[in-house]
């Protein structure tokens, strides 16, 4: 490489920690829903996993002799673990968070060679590692944090993770119960309407599950913002919940009894979360304007074939994991056309 | 001004311009240095050779150097002086290399050369005797590249060319002279663009011009007559860069693409800088050779950011010292724009035709200087492409070295714009990338060529040591037949050779046709293989670029 000083001689104040702190801020206000609702033990999770998530990165960086400073301090190791958390059951034994992201730092980032060369995205190959290997650990959600119901504070969380103990007079049983989605999937599977499942919910909101549909509302909005920041495009997110929301529709409208509703669908489990932060990571996407719609439209089709035919009840993680596998396809054949030649 | 629906071409970029401040005060004209470094070669083609001798007096304007290439641009005596020297001195180059260098001492009296040719009935020449005495003058592209203005005027046999377009966006920050000269000399540019629009047959004739440059506009606008509005359009242009780009300008003025590896005159355009223009006017209504221009000295680290008319061989020192440069403050000396200029490491290069801006960066002003990241596919870089490229598969490949896949993404239709690199959140630098594959690309393609040559010598040297032969066997063998023929009549002989004298001045008029054929118009493969050539921009291997290419062409 020639070692010329090349145009252009000046840059704007851009950088992949500026994008990667943008990320940051733009999950803050879902996450404070989520503490809101679901008790303290997402920050516990997170906080495993950010340190794991760096410690691993800073580790094999050593190891592959790289120099560790730039990385850490990109952002990307702590985006990654954020995402990762966000995924997890707020109770769950602290080696879950950890096996987790190390995992994904090591076998979806590193071993790919690292920032930008990773083909699956990393949070999401933890997630599903963990799904597939520890089932009942991963699928036990907390009960909403209402004052009729015994919930956990801190010190309970803290100890729960590390010891494994709950406070005396309390179990699983009262602690957690399944997800909305989960319920309705196993309701339907059982014969019952949509309708029936819901009224068997013990927490339902207005649209979706108690406490879910406001960690949609403000995943959405925290989206929202990076896309006026223009961290991210508005292809993928807008492909991908209509994917989701016209194929629900479509199924809602023909068997209304079997299919739940598009806005169910929209503002359950973690549909914003992944149309606007997970399906975006920018190294595991489509690169091409056409190819994000197609990519992000996949995502969201998927995700609803999976929820009522497959066999986990929420995809978000799969459906991104699959047209992940699809992206240099999809890259390769939506190319623009180059100025100055034929369309 | 004609309603007219703009085009609009992909991404670009809204820059800060930074050109208020060199555009306080009139321009003036720059002092004359006590030496000159005018290069032989300061434009895309053949160097020149010199046509005077080392202890001549020459007079301003008067020819220093020439070549018979045909691509190639005279070069005139900026000032009056004693040639002193030709030696090899820092030129503007990339490589911050060294080529031959004219040195004049100047004497101040700035002494014009007599009997200057002006032709003010400029529309009695034909369009080939404007293309000659703009080649004489030493004119080329004044707005980057340099390539020989003569032969950009030169649309080719049956080709017509239907819009002239004079372009005045001047996209890059900081640079303000063709903006000046507009406010200036904007009669003189018309008139430029008259003589061009007969030199070339065009039937309509755009200014563009970017819509923040009011006061440009307007002196354009005021110094269009009437009658010339019937066929001169001034149209202001949204602000992007890089507007200014010959393509951009010409989809936004027209809405139409030139299509990949061709150029604009396959779709009926001629695209010149307003430079050029007025370039062109002085040329062939006052006799006046291309050795001086407008040039921008700002940035940072200059005092008095202003433009200046410039002798070319000007050292850079003197005229940035001129406007006070703090060289304490200065971090960048750039020649160009900060998206696509040229490092000048040393500053005692001097100016030369294409030199349009000296921007003297000052701390801070050259950006971050963050560390090279992994791209992180953000595809910010294919958002803001006026190319429509996939900049990040460019830089991919060609980090891999894999030559045909950058080809199969299309490397040669990147502008070098700088877009990419500009909002890349990795700070990769992009466009360094781009230009060593290209580069690496020529190579290999020179290689080839050289060896294809070798063997086509090799193949031809057979071929004429057969022929000789033949034609040895020939020779014989008439003779033979002559000396029968003698004993058998004498009008006889007298016949054939009166018939083979005939038979040889047809033939050398034959021969003579095919030559003329070859030198005088240029075909459009040819004049496609200059502007190959031109795109190359005589940029990286400067030993290769020098002869070869224009002999070639
Ligand atoms: S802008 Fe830079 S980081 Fe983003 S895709 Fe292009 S090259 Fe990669
Ligand atoms: S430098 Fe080339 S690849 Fe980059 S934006 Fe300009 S044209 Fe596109």
């Amino acid at each position: 490489m020639s070692l010329i000083i090349s145009s252009p001689h000046q840059h704007p104040a851009n950088s992949v920690s500026r994008v990667m702190l943008s990320v940051v801020y733009a999950l803050i206000p879902g996450c404070i829903a989520h503490v809101w609702f679901f008790g303290p033990g997402l920050l516990v999770n997170m906080s495993i996993a950010i340190a794991a998530a760096l410690l691993t990165e800073a580790w094999i960086l050593r190891l592959r002799r790289r120099p560790i400073k730039p990385a850490l301090y990109d952002g990307s190791a702590l985006v990654t673990a954020i995402l990762f958390a966000l995924t997890l059951p707020p109770l769950a034994p602290w080696w879950i968070p950890f096996v987790g992201i190390v995992f994904a730092m090591i076998f979806a980032k590193h071993l790919y060679g690292g920032l930008g060369q990773n083909p699956f995205n990393p949070a999401m190959v933890g997630y599903a590692m963990l799904l597939i290997a520890f089932p009942q650990e991963m699928t036990r959600w907390s009960v909403p944090q209402l004052p009729e119901l015994h919930s956990l504070g801190w010190l309970d969380v803290l100890r729960h993770s590390f010891t494994g103990a709950l406070p005396t007079g309390t179990g699983y049983d009262a602690l957690t119960m399944a997800t909305p989605l989960d319920h309705t999937k196993t309701q339907i599977a059982l014969d019952q309407t949509v309708q029936a499942a819901h009224a068997s919910y013990k927490f339902m909101g207005q649209i979706a599950g108690y406490g879910w549909e406001w960690i949609n509302i403000l995943f959405m909005f925290g989206g929202a913002w990076l896309i006026v920041r223009r961290i991210i495009t508005w292809h993928i997110p807008a492909a991908m919940l209509c994917g989701l929301g016209l194929f629900a529709l479509v199924a809602f409208l023909s068997a209304p009894a079997t299919h739940a509703s598009p806005l169910f669908h929209l503002f359950s489990g973690a549909t914003m979360l992944g149309a606007f932060f997970i399906a975006t990571d920018p190294v595991t996407a489509a690169t091409t304007t056409r190819g994000r719609l197609i990519y992000g439209a996949g995502i969201g089709v998927l995700i609803y074939i999976i929820r009522y035919w497959g066999g986990y009840p929420d995809a978000v993680a799969f459906s991104v994991l699959l047209m992940n596998m699809a992206v240099p396809t999809i890259d390769y054949y939506t190319q623009p056309r180059v100025f100055g030649h034929k369309g | 001004m004609m309603p007219m629906k703009l085009g609009q071409f992909h991404g670009g970029l809204r820059l800060p311009g930074c050109k208020a401040d060199s555009m306080l005060s009139p321009v003036t004209a720059a002092p004359i240095p006590p030496r000159l470094y005018v290069p032989l070669k300061q434009h895309i083609g053949a160097a020149a050779e010199p046509v005077i001798r080392i202890g001549d007096h020459v007079l301003k304007g008067q020819l220093l150097a020439d070549s018979d290439s045909h691509v190639t641009a005279p070069v005139h005596a900026p000032t009056s002086g004693t040639v002193v020297e030709i030696v090899e001195h820092t030129v503007p180059h990339p490589s911050g290399m060294t080529a031959p260098c004219i040195v004049i001492e100047t004497d101040g009296k700035d002494e014009w050369r007599p009997n200057l040719s002006a032709h003010s009935q400029y529309h009695l020449l034909s369009p080939n005797e404007l293309r000659q005495i703009i080649r004489d003058a030493g004119i080329v592209g004044l707005g980057g590249a340099g390539f020989p203005a003569f032969l950009k005027l030169n649309p080719g046999q049956d080709k017509l060319v239907e819009t002239l377009i004079l372009n005045g966006a001047e996209c890059e920050p900081y640079i303000t002279c063709d903006a000046m000269l507009m406010q200036e000399r904007a009669r003189d540019i018309l008139d430029g663009l008259h003589i061009m629009r007969h030199a070339v047959q065009a039937r309509h004739c755009i200014i563009g011009i970017e819509d923040h440059n009011s006061a440009a506009i307007a002196a354009m606008q005021a110094a269009l007559s009437k009658e010339e509005q019937k066929h001169i359009s001034i149209i202001a242009i949204p602000t992007r860069y890089p507007t200014g780009g010959e393509k951009q300008l010409i989809k936004v003025l027209t809405n139409k693409e030139v299509p990949s590896h061709k150029l604009p005159i396959d779709i009926g355009v001629v695209c010149h800088n307003v430079g050029t223009a007025f370039a062109v006017a002085d040329a062939v209504l006052r006799g006046i050779p291309l050795i001086s221009r407008y040039v921008t000295i700002t940035g940072g680290a200059i005092k008095t950011p202003q433009n200046l008319i410039t002798q070319f061989g000007t050292p850079m020192a003197f005229l940035l010292d001129h406007c006070g440069l703090q060289r304490d403050k200065l971090s960048r000396l750039l020649m160009g724009g900060p998206m696509m200029g040229l490092q000048i490491s040393d500053l005692q290069t001097p100016v030369i035709k294409t030199s349009n801006c000296l921007l003297a960066l000052g701390p801070g002003e050259a950006g971050d200087t963050h560390p090279e990241m992994p791209c992180i596919r953000c595809g910010e870089c294919a958002r803001v492409c006026p190319a429509q490229l996939l900049p990040q598969q460019l830089y991919w490949w060609s980090r891999a070295r894999d030559f045909d896949k950058v080809q199969d993404y299309n490397l040669f239709d990147c502008i070098e714009c700088g877009c990419c690199a500009w909002v890349c959140p990795s700070h990769i630098p992009l466009v360094q990338y781009y230009r060593f594959a290209k580069t690496e690309i020529w190579q290999q393609e020179r290689d080839k060529r050289k060896s294809d040559h070798a063997r086509d010598r090799h193949e031809f040297r057979q071929l004429r040591m057969e022929r000789k032969k033949r034609e040895d066997e020939e020779r014989k063998r008439k003779k033979k037949e002559l000396l029968q023929r003698a004993n058998a009549g004498k009008d006889e002989t007298k016949k054939s050779a009166i018939d083979e004298a005939l038979a040889r001045v047809q033939a050398k008029k034959a021969q003579q046709q095919t030559e003329s054929r070859n030198t005088d118009n240029l075909t459009p493969a040819q004049q496609k293989q200059i502007e190959a050539a031109d795109a190359r921009r005589a940029n990286q291997t400067p030993a290769d670029t020098t002869g070869d290419e224009g002999s070639e062409a």
